[in-house]
């Protein structure tokens, strides 16, 4: 089997990233944020909304202070891309901060660093310390704090982390209004992933063909990805967008590779007949990065039952459809395991798993069928027997 | 002034008494109480002029802000699907017969806790293991008795 995987070193390059600040100041913010427009860079956490489209909308509002943060609340399972990205190269996620202070006009820039990461701390901060002393030499106004996360993974919503940065329950906020127009303390507020700012300073560096030029027209350009699971490699590669599960699990399989779960405990799971016709990427599947491998050792329903947990723990609780329907789902599948309920009772929990993708009220509950349904689609048996 | 009293305020004179210093100050208390107590809990939100329902309610949301006391070292073993693959179980056992304490509970002596967390952001490198921020990836059994009883060494 040919494979087409290209491997990209955009991320982890080590470059002069003050020269790429110092270049971008020259231009206007406009030009920079057209630039990324163009380049079609998306969010690199999972949601995927396009970065340049983000950053002019909070350019365009017209408010007295304005915010950056750098979401480093890497918390979905399988996701470890964020933490080695701010442990090798935090320079260049300081210095996408600052370029998108200075395209949406933000001269302050938090970064809401999840507890799990605290080892992390003095490195940062020393960084910090050096990063703003290049910035003062460039008269160049705008600073960097570090907000600490207390081990909620729902506050990798963005609107729930802002929450969580104002001193409150990480409960998410109803959308509209949107960050870029009220997010921290109510001021127009751009959220972007650790890795899309380091892509975002790439790009203005590179300008947007380069990344534009690879992978597929809905996913450009290259991402890092976070292998896991059964796999004689594991560990962190960026690729090239566009590719095949197929030619992913050509790369990463062990040969015995059944499903791979692609987006973590909120993604989505593939059996092994669908591989071939499965793009990773916003036509196919998307994913923040979070690909664990499944031999036909496992247990389907272990993962699925794992998922389910961490989900039912990781709930806040505020919406009635994510709180109880989280519990319901692990209720249920164990009462078919156990021959409590008849198997057609798995058709009922379908139905549940789908009012709670109509009635959550983020993205926490509304991702819970993902998992849910892809694994009972694909793995029936495995759940009941 | 109480002991706790006068950690919250000097922790307020550090951080600020607005609602956006709640957080630093809750995560310092637990720094070096290990635990957020109901004094303490009452404590800050006088300090802060809150409701002490709005800091309780705040602090319980957060897995790690505790509310019952913890040993001076939180032991954390990943619990999550690639983790539990790689024999975090066999971890959590080697731990429980070591310090002699079930999962989820304290040591006698004040010194260790034993919990579960949810994904530690390590899969390629499990099983994993938080004590308090430092941490522990790609440990088997053997190794985390180990580690533990540096600790125990250390005091």
């Amino acid at each position: 089997m040919e494979n087409k995987m290209k491997k990209v070193d955009l991320i982890f390059d080590q470059v002069d990233h003050l020269a790429i600040l110092d270049k971008s100041l020259q231009r206007t913010q406009d030009e920079i944020i057209l630039d990324v427009i163009e380049s079609g860079l998306r969010g690199r956490g999972g949601a995927g909304f396009p970065t340049g489209l983000k950053w002019k909308f909070a350019k365009n509002e017209e408010a007295d202070q304005k915010y950056v943060i750098c979401n480093a609340d890497e918390g979905e399972p399988g996701t470890f891309k964020d933490r080695e990205i701010l442990t090798q190269v935090p320079d260049k996620v300081l210095a996408g901060m600052a370029l998108c202070g200075y395209c949406i006009g933000a001269t302050e820039g938090y970064i809401y660093l999840r507890a799990e990461y605290n080892f992390l701390l003095p490195m940062l901060h020393k960084a910090i310390d050096k990063f703003h002393k290049e910035l003062k030499k460039r008269d160049f106004d705008f600073s960097i704090r570090i907000c600490s996360g207390s081990g909620a993974y729902v506050c990798g919503e963005e609107t729930a982390l802002m929450e969580s940065m104002e001193g409150k329950r990480g409960e998410p906020r109803n959308k509209p209004p949107f960050p870029t127009s009220s997010g921290y303390l109510g001021k127009p507020t751009s959220v972007n992933n650790v890795e899309t700012l380091v892509f975002a300073l790439m790009i203005a560096q590179e300008g947007p063909t380069q990344f534009k030029e690879m992978g597929t027209f809905d996913s450009r350009g290259s991402k890092v990805f976070s292998v896991s699971g059964d796999t004689p490699t594991p560990g962190i590669f960026e690729l090239e967008l566009g590719m095949t599960l197929e030619q992913f699990v050509n790369e990463f399989g062990d040969g015995d590779t059944k499903a791979v779960q692609v987006g973590g405990a909120s993604g989505f799971c593939v059996a092994r007949k669908d591989f071939k016709n499965t793009l990773i990427g916003f036509e196919g599947i998307p994913t923040g990065g979070s690909m664990m491998l499944f031999n036909s050792s496992r247990s389907m329903y272990n993962i699925l039952n794992d998922y389910l947990e961490f989900m039912e723990e990781e709930s806040c609780g505020q919406c009635t459809p994510c709180r109880v329907g989280c519990q319901q789902l692990v209720k249920g599948i164990e009462a078919v395991k156990k021959g409590v309920k008849p198997p057609a009772y798995l058709e009922e929990l379908q139905k549940l798993s789908d009012t709670m993708r109509i009635a959550s009220k983020c993205g926490l509950g509304q991702s819970v069928p993902n998992p849910f349904n892809s694994i009972i689609q694909n793995f029936r048996e495995e759940i009941i027997y | 002034m109480t002991r706790i009293e006068e950690l919250v305020k000097e922790q307020a004179d550090k951080h600020g008494r607005q609602r956006t210093s709640l957080m630093p100050i809750l995560q310092a208390v637990v720094g070096s109480e290990h635990y957020l107590s109901e004094d303490a809990l009452v404590a800050i939100a006088r300090e802060l002029d809150l409701s002490s329902a709005d800091v309780f309610g705040t602090a319980t949301f957060y897995t790690f802000l505790d509310t019952v006391p913890r040993g001076k070292y939180v032991i954390r073993v990943c619990k999550t699907i690639t983790c539990h693959m790689k024999g975090k179980d066999e971890v959590i056992g080697a731990l429980e017969d070591m310090l002699k304490v079930k999962l989820g509970g304290t040591t006698t002596d004040g010194k260790f806790s034993l919990l579960q967390a949810n994904c530690l952001g390590w899969c390629h490198k499990g099983p994993v293991m938080l004590v308090n921020d430092e941490v522990y990836p790609e440990i088997s059994a053997e190794k985390a008795v180990e580690i533990i009883g540096g600790y125990l060494k250390k005091g």
